[in-house]
Parts: C-alpha cells; sequence; structure tokens
C-alpha cells in the first residue's frame, strides 16, 4: 500500500525542519506569519505582550492534566462523579477549569458494555480547558475521516483490543458541545487517592483513543 | 458546503501516527499564528461559524496539503484583508502604509487570563418549544447548501434518536454569513452504524452528532 503523502502529520514535520535555523532558512509560511504579526501589532490590533501570555497560557497551564484532575476525582467522589455526567460544565468549573472551547461540556463514561471515542469530522473542535490544543494527529484526515465509520481500526493502531461485544459510541463535534470522556478505573488502585490516579489518566484515554496506565505502567 | 472538511466515512488517508510526548507546537511559527488568531479575534469579533466557513472555501487540494495553522495562517489573512484592516500591499510588505481602521476591541496582556477562562454560552432563549424530545425518532434531511452547515455528508437522510437537548443554541449555518444568530433547537441525535453505513457496518457502531432542528424532520411513518 502506498504511504500517505500528504497528512498534516507530515507537513508538519516538513515545515518544522525549515524552522531550525529561523533567521536565515524561514520557510514561506514562518515568513508570512512574521509579516502579518508586525502588520496586525504595527497597526495596533493586537498586544505583543497578549500574543506571549497566550502562548505561555497553552504550552504550560492548560493541557491534559486539567482533565486528568477531573476524572480521579471522579474516580473517588461518587457525589462528584453523578455532578460531572450530569452538569459537565458546572461540575468542571468547579475545579478552575472553564473558558473558551469549553463553555458547553458533557462527559461520557466508559462502562465494559460502552466504549465512547470524540472526534470532530468536520473541523478539530476539542476540548481545551481540560485538554489543551489538540494533538496533530486528532486534527489529521485520517482521524477526522475514520473515526466515524471504523473507530475499531483507529484503536487497534492505538494498542487498544476491546472485546467485540464492547459497544464503540463514537460522539462527533457538530455543534458548541464539548466532550470528554470518563475512562473506567484502572484495577489495582482500589485504596489510592486522587493525587496518585490523576497521573494514570492518558490523555489519549479522555479522547478515547487511549485507556489509563495500569498501576504498574506508571511506575515506569 | 460539501468542502474538503466534510472529511466523515473518506477512506484513503492511511494510518494514524501519533507522535510521542508531542510538542503543544511544532515550529516557532505555529506559536506565534495561534496567538495572533487568538488575539485579532477580539479586534475583528467575528463568530466562530465565519471563520470555519473560510477554513471550509479553501479549494480542496490545498485544504488537504496544508497543516492545520497553515489553514489558521490562510483563513487570518483574509480575516485582516477583506473588511480592510490592512490592503494586500501592506499585508505582503509586512509593514503599515495606511492608517489603521476602527477595531471591536484590543486583546492586552492583562485581559487574557480572563479571555481564556470566560465561559460563552451559545443558548439563547427560544421562540418556540423544542419540536422533538428525549426518545424520539427523527430523520435528518437531504439537503446540500452552498454555505456554512454542520449537518455532514454522511449523517444526512438517516435516521436516529433523540438522545438529549442541548437547548435553544446559535444556528451556525445563520450566524456564519452574518444573517444573525438565529437561534434553533440543537439536539444531540444517536445513529446506528448500519443506519449510516449499511449492513456490513461494525453493528456495535454508533454515532452521535449534536445537530439543529432546521437539520431534522419527522420520520416516514412506518
Amino acid at each position: 500500500m502506498e504511504p500517505p503523502r500528504h497528512d498534516t502529520h507530515e507537513h508538519s514535520d516538513h515545515e518544522h525542519e525549515h524552522d531550525h535555523d529561523e533567521g536565515s532558512m524561514l520557510s514561506d509560511t514562518a515568513l508570512r506569519v512574521r509579516a502579518l504579526e508586525s502588520l496586525l501589532v504595527e497597526k495596533g490590533y493586537v498586544d505583543p505582550a497578549a500574543l506571549n501570555i497566550l502562548i505561555d497560557t497553552y504550552e504550560t497551564k492548560i493541557g491534559p492534566r486539567n482533565g486528568a484532575r477531573v476524572v480521579a476525582r471522579a474516580w473517588t467522589d461518587p457525589s462528584y462523579r453523578e455532578w460531572l455526567l450530569r452538569d459537565g460544565t458546572e461540575a468542571i468549573a468547579s475545579l478552575g477549569y472553564s473558558g473558551v472551547q469549553g463553555d458547553h461540556m458533557v462527559v461520557v463514561e466508559n462502562t465494559p458494555q460502552q466504549h465512547n471515542m470524540i472526534v470532530c469530522t468536520l473541523c478539530s473542535c476539542y476540548p481545551w480547558p481540560v485538554l489543551g490544543l489538540p494533538p496533530v494527529w486528532y486534527k489529521s484526515a485520517s482521524y477526522r475521516s475514520r473515526a466515524v465509520i471504523d473507530p475499531r481500526s483507529i484503536l487497534t493502531e492505538f494498542g487498544v483490543t476491546l472485546p467485540a461485544e464492547t459497544n464503540i459510541r463514537v460522539w462527533d463535534s457538530t455543534a458548541e458541545i464539548r466532550y470528554l470522556v470518563l475512562p473506567m478505573r484502572p484495577g489495582g488502585t482500589e485504596n489510592w487517592n486522587e493525587d496518585r490516579l490523576a497521573p494514570l489518566v492518558t490523555r489519549d484515554s479522555m479522547i478515547g483513543t487511549g485507556l489509563p496506565l495500569a498501576p504498574d505502567e506508571a511506575r515506569q | 458546503m460539501n468542502g474538503p472538511h466534510d472529511l466523515g466515512g473518506m477512506m484513503g488517508f492511511g494510518p494514524i501516527k501519533p507522535e510521542r510526548n508531542e510538542p503543544v507546537f511544532h515550529a516557532p511559527w505555529e506559536r506565534r499564528m495561534f496567538a495572533l488568531d487568538f488575539a485579532f479575534g477580539a479586534a475583528d469579533n467575528q463568530p466562530i461559524d465565519a471563520n470555519r466557513h473560510r477554513h471550509e472555501k479553501i479549494p480542496p487540494p490545498r485544504y488537504l496539503n496544508s497543516s492545520y495553522y497553515q489553514k489558521w495562517l490562510e483563513s487570518l489573512e483574509l480575516r485582516v484583508v477583506e473588511p480592510g484592516f490592512a490592503s494586500e500591499a501592506e499585508l505582503a510588505a509586512g509593514h503599515s502604509v495606511n492608517p489603521p481602521i476602527h477595531a471591536h476591541g484590543l486583546l492586552r496582556g492583562s485581559d487574557v487570563a480572563n479571555a481564556v477562562a470566560t465561559r460563552w454560552p451559545y443558548t439563547r432563549p427560544a421562540g418556540a418549544p423544542a419540536m422533538y424530545a428525549v426518545g424520539e425518532r427523527v430523520k435528518t434531511r437531504n439537503i446540500h447548501p452552498i454555505g456554512h452547515t454542520r449537518l455532514p455528508g454522511y449523517a444526512r437522510a438517516h435516521i436516529g434518536t433523540v438522545e438529549r437537548v442541548n437547548g435553544c443554541m446559535v444556528f451556525p449555518d445563520s450566524n456564519a454569513h452574518g444573517r444573525g444568530e438565529d437561534p434553533h433547537w440543537c439536539y444531540c441525535i444517536c445513529f446506528a452504524g448500519i443506519e449510516l453505513w449499511g449492513s456490513d457496518a461494525d453493528p456495535a457502531l454508533s454515532v452521535s452528532l449534536d445537530l439543529w432542528e432546521p437539520y431534522l424532520e419527522a420520520p416516514d411513518p412506518t
């Protein structure tokens, strides 16, 4: 089979190489962005200080560790779990996570009977306040095209095998509702508290393309 | 529109390649691009629906060959030039020649934390009660609007079940085109995989989409 040549992942790598030697070998794209930034700043439409704070916010403050706190709390506090499934937006906001691309949150719970997976086939909608900005594969044509027709093949590529009788529910984010998967708590963690559980909760387990780490995986 | 963005069910894009320890951004320009797009939202105050439609209108070969942030760049350049925030020549030069026009607002550094964390609900007061109830069967319309829509091609003319009433929400098909928010009831509709993809589909698959009332009709009586 011919390898895919045009997915967004490879394109990003390509751009990345060009940017290693910034200043002398900038790609056309990088030059266009630089021109746009200079112009918008010079005209006073954007504040350079805001740009730097935005970058820092999404690189260091808003990411999947937020979602992991939500999941670990739900695993240890039955009343929080109930609230989270009934009103995801408010329950998540109570832990301090709210805002852009998380205006209406719905949390879907994995069970032995049903596995949930999240996609946005039309663009790349993703619950930023709890997971941060989406990974390249989530935005790729491969994932967006296949998640709704053959999610089991995607799970296989991620190393996840579910029993054939487990129902798979895919949530296509076509409106402003953003989804978060509440994965099943791993076995062997019965006496673990929230702080110890949170590192088991991977980003992919909250998208539905992965499972949480097992206790022995977390020790490695 | 039936554009290149409507990817659900397409084939041939190859395996998914997750990257270990993936950075948030893959190049310095992606960082700047992300922040510029976010910050300029305060200046032009355009709805996200209009921005999504701008992406959809990128011609298919270029859409499929562009990375995520390259599409953002193409879209932001249009957002700047089309309403006259800057000219093509200024954009090419990266330098201001004409005075700025009136901007809706400015996102200052001190405003960022608040802007990021503020919720902007899309629910609006309803002019009429919801037409459908949880558990009811509905059929999606077979429509092919030339403008923006959030009813993907793969989910048209299929029967599903109302799973949740999301509320009366801003209607992207209107809002993307400057025709106002025109709120309509929005529902989470669940479809069986075999309904969407035929009898060869995984019988254990179902797919849910959030769809507005104008996309729906009562199914044919059976």
